[in-house]
């Protein structure tokens, strides 16, 4: 039954709700002239909530300098994996050896440098770090090429193979060095981890944020003069500068945080002992973008080239989508899977260096629950675990949001078993939106 | 049948799955121009038959094209002899566009070996202009596409590489009439370039229209060749449901 339109309150509520759906349609359209798509901007809408709610609960420590640039390099580990995760889970297959197998190459890479490469080219020779970093990306990418022949061409399910390479790498990392912690690791491989050493520093940052940006311009550019050159419909002036403006200013206005962050004082007399410079009174370094960060921003350049602009990628998303019809169309899908696997593991190759870099340290536990926290990162990233669909900046923005949510309950004072709830909640709920969204719009 | 060299004979093709015999010792050829119809129930083996072809399936037997004995072992070998397919099921990824879908496998590159997504949209919008004028959704994923869309994307996919040979399977099962009578002109025209067709249907009117010959199978073999200006719809129906040719029925 329909009632009758009143003269009371009923009808100013009735303009009200047309007027919001009207204004919803007019920021929709504002965003899709934009041409950024809204579950992009839905996942950063998450990110500044969550920034949000923890820096008024914590009195506005959250949002400073400090906690930001720690943030970056605690994200970095799960994110460089995360962006490898969406390939695998993109083709329909899943990964759950990360964890481990990041913890095995740690452990193998660690004692390298510690017991092996020092006998070799004695204590801190430059060539070190070269070898181990090559070690551990090798590595990965054989174990992972291995996994992946498994997975293609015995037709074992990847759930099972990497469920295998769980336990495998989790005893074999023992092996290695009978449970033993290996560290100190050599000194320079150790800046791949961030902390006072491992950043750019104030003039590097600058620069590289200032090329970052340029490159971003002009790629947007001419990105767009393509486009027009073959008479396709480009975006209004108005939304092209908007964009890139907005591209040009995160990137500056991110160094300008990391440039705010000042070197302890026991670390500058460190460094300034390292490198002979004269301590004075009132001298404050900073630290700049971190060394992991900068690693992070190139993988998933990299990777986001990869997935759009180079024929495996756009064959992963095919295979993802309909299998039969990627074979029919004469791709080589066994051959697709052993290299999606032997990507993954390279990148958790690198994630290894950036995790035991970061503690100086590795022990048995190095990379433990990481393959569930990557798995997460992607998911909460918009990957579809039925495959076909996910993007390299969504999983990187899935771990910032993860990390993010940790280190706010920590630093809130969260117990440990809560954090878990809590982080096990936020990721079911994430994907039944996700999955409500999608229905929406028919994906 | 000796007007010149057949496009393609296959010769004592046989296949079987778990000891079913789905393709058991079946010859079929093809001419340039000529339409050749695969009639039979579902089940008969006719997509089989033709899957040997295309190479998504490995059988036995013997595959000249223009006279030459070749091998496909896969559908990449299929497509070096020109031999296009457009699947039953269409073959397309749905969460691709149109053009990437059309250049699957055949990606067009920039000089710098990346793909060039712009190329292959601009040719993309070529050959729609052509095949379907009405087709507009180039940035849309296929999966949001309807039915007769999704076809035009399938032919288009087989039509744009120059294909000598070309298998179509069931084209018209999901198409309205406007669509049916649109694939009906296509392949007039096709054959007027030369091109071989096999057309797999199970509706005897549509190849009655359409075929200049039809083979009939049935449970795995071949029943027989006819010369559709020879027969009768009635014919064919008998090839198929009692597997007789139509000097034998009595």
């Amino acid at each position: 039954m329909r009632q009758a339109p009143q003269p009371d309150g009923t009808g100013v509520f009735d303009t009200a709700i047309r007027d919001l759906v009207l204004m919803q349609e007019n920021s929709k359209s504002f965003f899709s002239k934009l041409g950024i798509d809204t579950r992009l901007l839905g996942m950063i809408g998450a990110l500044v909530v969550v920034w949000i709610v923890f820096d008024v609960i914590t009195g506005g420590r959250f949002l400073t300098p400090r906690n930001l640039f720690n943030l970056s390099v605690q994200t970095a580990s799960v994110a460089v994996m995360a962006t490898g995760m969406v390939f695998v889970i993109v083709t329909r297959h899943i990964d759950l050896s990360v964890g481990s197998m990041l913890g095995f190459i740690g452990m193998t890479v660690a004692a390298l440098q510690v017991q092996v490469l020092p006998e070799v080219f004695g204590l801190g020779h430059w060539s070190i770090w070269i070898i181990a970093a090559f070690s551990a990306i090798a590595m990965g990418a054989m174990l992972g090429a291995f996994q992946g022949w498994i997975i293609g061409y015995l037709a074992v399910p990847a759930f099972i193979v990497t469920l295998g390479g769980f336990l495998v790498y989790r005893g074999a990392m023992w092996w290695v060095t009978k449970g033993q912690t290996q560290a100190p690791l050599d000194t320079t491989f150790r800046l791949m981890g961030g902390g006072a050493e491992g950043t750019l520093g104030e003039t590097l940052s600058w620069i590289f944020g200032i090329v970052a940006a340029v490159a971003a311009v002009v790629l947007m550019l001419l990105s767009r003069r393509r486009k027009a050159g073959h008479g396709f419909a480009v975006k209004p002036v108005w939304a092209e500068g908007i964009l890139i403006s907005l591209a040009a200013g995160l990137i500056l206005c991110f160094v300008w945080v990391m440039n705010s962050y000042p070197i302890a004082k026991g670390a500058m007399k460190r460094i300034a002992r390292s490198e002979g410079i004269e301590l004075t009174e009132g001298m404050v370094w900073y630290h700049g973008v971190a060394i992991p960060v900068v690693i992070l921003l190139t993988v998933t350049v990299v990777m986001t080239i990869v997935a759009q602009r180079t024929r495996f990628g756009r064959y992963i998303y095919a295979t993802g989508g309909n299998p039969e019809a990627a074979e029919l169309s004469g791709i080589n899908t066994r051959l697709l899977t052993v290299k999606i696997f032997a990507l993954m593991g390279a990148l958790t190759g690198i994630a290894s260096i950036i995790a035991s870099a970061r503690l100086n340290a590795v022990d048995v536990g190095l990379g433990t629950l990481d393959e569930l926290r990557v798995i997460a990162a992607a998911v909460i990233g918009g990957t579809a675990l039925s495959g076909g669909f996910g993007t390299i900046y969504g999983a990187v923005i899935g771990a910032l949001i993860m990390q993010s949510l940790q280190s706010g309950m920590a630093s809130v004072g969260v117990d440990a078993p809560l954090q878990s709830i809590v982080v096990g909640i936020v990721l079911v709920f994430a994907v039944w939106v996700d999955i409500v969204y999608r229905r929406r719009t028919g994906q | 049948m000796d007007k010149q060299t057949p496009l393609v004979e296959m010769k004592n093709m046989r296949i079987s799955f778990g000891g079913v015999h789905a393709v058991d010792d079946v010859s079929v050829d093809l001419y340039p121009g000529e339409v050749v119809g695969l009639l039979g129930h579902n089940g008969a083996g006719k997509s089989t038959l033709i899957k040997m072809l295309s190479g998504a399936y490995q059988g036995t037997g013997d595959i000249y094209v223009n006279g030459e004995k070749v091998e496909i072992h896969n559908p990449r070998d299929a497509r070096k002899y020109n031999i296009e397919t457009i699947y039953q099921t269409l073959a397309l990824a749905d969460n691709l566009d149109a053009a990437a879908n059309l250049f699957l496998g055949r990606e067009l590159m920039t000089p710098a070996g990346t793909l060039d997504d712009d190329a292959m949209e601009a040719e993309t919008r070529k050959i729609m202009g052509r095949l379907n004028p009405n087709f507009q959704k180039f940035s849309a994923p296929v999966s949001a596409l309807s039915g007769g869309q999704r076809q035009s994307v399938a032919i288009a996919r087989a039509v744009y590489f120059n294909a000598r040979i070309l298998i179509m399977d069931e084209p018209t099962a999901a198409l309205g009439p406007h669509e049916t009578q649109m694939v009906a002109e296509l392949i007039q025209q096709l054959k007027a370039e030369g091109i071989g067709i096999f057309l797999i249907d199970h509706d005897v009117h549509a190849v009655m229209e359409l075929c200049d010959r039809a083979s009939v199978m049935k449970n795995g073999k071949l029943v027989g060749t006819v010369n559709i200006p020879d027969v009768t719809d009635d014919d064919l129906l008998g090839m198929i449901i009692l597997g007789k040719t139509p000097g034998e029925a009595a």
